[in-house]
């Protein structure tokens, strides 16, 4: 009786494995695409090594000394002579990072500001991690009250024996920050009611909810902004001295406030009229209505484009420069024009772009994340 | 017992509340609007703010350096803003052009089976898109300004194309006596094209027989109008730009203003309309490749009469939008002085006149038409789009 050995396997020909057929496969397998990736490859030449250079090769990192386990390292720091024109003179980053974050908040009291960085910071952890936790809509309730109002205290100060530091002195990172949020937070439920205005059956409500988003929609924000800085103050009687901050604050809340309610709309509109009947069916009023039955479920599927509603709304914030507050980006040009560093707004712009990216990186990285995770079609 | 209960049932009436809702709000905003406005003009008063729109007729006094219309300071506040309004126009179809262009580009590559290809295209959309566009307009602005050299040492192309500190220098076709006749023959091109067209179109309804009608389009619309243009004895000369003294003559200029404005317009827009291109070309089911495929139809054929005509419906509503935006986003030039819209007429001619009301209410009522426009567009391809039931 024959016995069948089996015999050692062949490997797969060279071609069908490994990276040669990886590259085969992906970079190489027509004509063309041999010429769109040599063409590719000769872009990346170009236009990678010089900027990397300038960034990180040809840059100077001279911060100064420092000792480490009792060795010295570094050289005198840097200046803007000694760093030359042709790379980056990141030393320059170095010495006004403050500004770039606080503004000219004053030094001794940035203290404050980093209290409420790390609170945020530690909310951040704290509400991933009550997040199977029964009654965590409370903490988040509790915590969306709470701590603007803490944070305000802090950064404002002016009661509790702290200093009280004004308006005109807040800047930097920190500014971008406090618009962004305090745009978000106030603008959300004013963007509720006008969805809410908007999908009303009363004629009256409905029109005027209906033409303050659409106008709002349609002019650019930079116009609102001006209305807000020149017009604002003549609508109220004595306003001559309104905040600055507080007129940019007004705008872009009224004007986010028009883009929310466009997308808490598309998530009522998104709800079967079945839960708009059985809801008048069991007897509840308009309130209990849309408290309970509706909004509940249309802000869930809303949160993936209230999210990204809310980067375009960081986006914006950068244009409060042009009404004179002096955010990140206002930075670049207020350090460059320091005379012992002039002319360093390149370095500046690519820091304040870098840190900018992140932010919105993660943001829209964490959008498309969760409109995964509330996607209730089942493509995945 | 019997007088409260309709009492009772009368103010639980859903039309007795919905009326008093109504009436309560329109009190409400009535009452916003009277107190604003009675607060507005007593500002106005005390700080003799003049009002009206007598300001347009005066003289603006101040110099534009790029206008599509005659400008000089002794022009009108209105002119001012005609200059504005054009300028914002041009930016916006210049930008319109090239992020459709690039997004078209950038949309197809981020599906292309080249990893590096796709890659890249991935890597441009997550970079621009996530930097705010006023920074980009600030950062290319910057940067031009700073890497570009004097006019004196001019990069210079074939003597016709410089690019220095002061912009980009290229030469200006300026037409002659009978260039008229070019224009006017493109145009007839162009029509008869669309006769051509249909008539082919009809013979492949009725025959069966497809003709290739691309050549005769190139000939009709390029050809007929070159044809008339060297019969005519080419009346159309390029006017150059020179070098005299510190700066450059002739030609058409465009400033670094306007560069750093459009192309940052374009690259930023371009990051969108790349996405809804890639979303329109992914929303088109397998199937109907399968099908046109198993139909015997070539690649090609499967693009253009399959899949592309179900990826434009979707791409081509979020892309207008992306236009609207970007014409928006044009007011931004207020950061770094291009005499749009908004920095010649809402800023400049804000400052000196101080009329913020009348001002401020014309730039807006100028975007809200311009957006009315988009919308208008958006619904007429709306309806030509929707899939029409049989």
């Amino acid at each position: 009786m024959a016995v069948f050995e089996s015999q050692e396997l062949r490997k797969p020909p060279i071609s069908q494995v490994g990276i040669v057929h990886w590259l085969r496969a992906n970079l190489f397998s027509s004509k063309v695409n041999v010429g769109l990736t040599l063409a590719a490859l000769y872009m990346l030449y170009v236009t990678i090594p010089p900027m990397l250079n300038w960034m990180i090769f040809d840059a100077n990192f001279n911060f100064g000394e420092f000792s480490f386990l009792g060795f010295e390292f570094g050289e005198v720091m840097a200046t803007n002579v000694t760093c030359g024109r042709s790379a980056a003179c990141w030393p320059f980053i170095y010495e006004k990072f403050d500004m770039f974050v606080y503004g000219f908040y004053p030094r001794d009291l940035v203290w404050r500001v980093d209290i409420v960085f790390a609170m945020a910071a530690l909310l951040f952890v704290i509400a991933r991690l009550v997040r199977n936790y029964q009654h965590k809509s409370r903490f988040f309730l509790a915590m969306i009250i709470g701590f603007p109002i803490a944070s305000f205290f802090l950064i404002a100060g002016g009661v509790f024996g702290l200093e009280e530091v004004e308006t005109h002195q807040w800047g930097g990172l920190m500014l971008t920050l406090i618009i962004a949020s305090v745009g978000i937070i106030i603008s959300f439920p004013i963007g509720v009611m006008l969805a809410l205005g908007r999908q009303s059956d009363l004629k009256v409500i409905n029109f005027f909810s209906t033409i303050y988003i659409e106008f709002i929609r349609a002019v650019p924000l930079i116009t609102i902004l001006f209305m807000a800085s020149f017009v604002l103050p003549l609508f109220f009687t004595g306003g001559v001295d309104f905040d600055k901050l507080l007129r940019a604050l007004v705008a872009i809340t009224l004007f986010q406030a028009a883009y929310f309610a466009e997308v808490v709309r598309g998530g009522l509109q998104a709800i079967p009229t079945g839960q708009y009947e059985a809801a008048d069916a069991i007897g509840l009023n308009y309130v209990q209505k849309n408290a309970l039955i509706i909004l509940p479920q249309a802000l869930k599927i809303s949160i993936p484009n209230l999210v990204g509603s809310s980067i375009s709304l960081f986006k914006d914030t950068t244009l409060v420069l042009i009404i004179g507050l002096m955010d990140m980006l206002a930075m670049v040009n207020m350090t460059a024009n320091d005379i012992h560093w002039m002319g360093r707004e390149t370095e500046g712009f690519v820091f304040v772009t870098m840190t900018m990216w992140v932010f919105l990186y993660s943001m829209s990285r964490y959008s498309k994340k969760l409109e995964v995770r509330f996607s209730t079609d089942h493509k995945n | 017992m019997k007088k409260d209960n309709t009492i009772i049932s009368f103010l639980n009436n859903n039309e007795t509340r919905a009326i008093a809702f109504q009436v309560i709000t329109l009190l409400i905003i009535a009452f916003v609007f009277y107190s604003g406005i009675d607060n507005l003009i007593a500002n106005i008063e005390a700080r003799e703010i003049h009002t009206g729109f007598a300001f347009l007729s005066n003289r603006a006094g101040f110099d534009i350096n790029e206008s599509m219309i005659a400008y000089t300071p002794e022009h009108s506040n209105l002119r001012v803003f005609y200059v504005g309004l054009i300028n914002t126009l041009v930016v916006a179809v210049v930008g319109i052009v090239f992020a459709t262009i690039i997004g078209l580009i950038i949309g197809i590559a981020r599906l292309s089976n080249n990893w590096l290809i796709s890659k890249l295209a991935g890597g441009y959309i997550e970079l621009f898109r996530n930097i705010p566009i006023l920074i980009q307009i600030l950062f290319w602005y910057n940067i031009a300004l700073i890497t570009l050299p004097s006019p004196r040492g001019s990069f210079n192309f074939f003597d016709s194309v410089f690019i220095n500190k002061r912009g980009i220098y290229v030469p200006e076709p300026v037409s002659e006596p009978g260039f008229a006749w070019v224009l006017i023959a493109f145009v007839l091109g162009i029509i008869l094209t669309v006769f051509m067209r249909r008539h082919f179109k009809k013979k492949h309804d009725e025959t069966g027989i497809h003709t290739r009608t691309i050549g005769y389009t190139i000939g009709l619309v390029l050809g007929l109008p070159l044809v008339v243009f060297l019969l005519l004895g080419s009346p159309m000369h390029l006017d150059y730009p020179s070098l005299k003294g510190f700066n450059f003559q002739g030609g058409k200029t465009f400033s670094p203003e306007f560069l750093a404005l459009t192309f940052s317009l374009s690259v930023y827009t371009a990051t969108y309309i790349a996405e809804a291109i890639r979303s329109g070309i992914e929303a088109v089911d397998k199937g109907q490749k399968e099908a046109a495929a198993a139909l015997g139809l070539t690649q090609a054929q499967s693009l253009k009469l399959v899949v592309l005509p179900q990826a434009l419906r979707v791409a081509i509503p979020p892309t207008i939008n992306q236009y609207l935006n970007l014409t928006k986003n044009s007011s931004l030039a207020t950061a770094i002085g291009y005499p749009e819209l908004m920095a010649a007429f809402g800023g400049t001619v804000l400052n000196q006149v101080g009329q913020a009301v009348e001002i401020l209410g014309m730039t807006m009522a100028v975007y809200l038409v311009i957006s009315l426009c988009i919308s208008l567009l958006l619904n007429i391809v709306n309806k030509k789009m929707s899939i029409k039931g049989r």
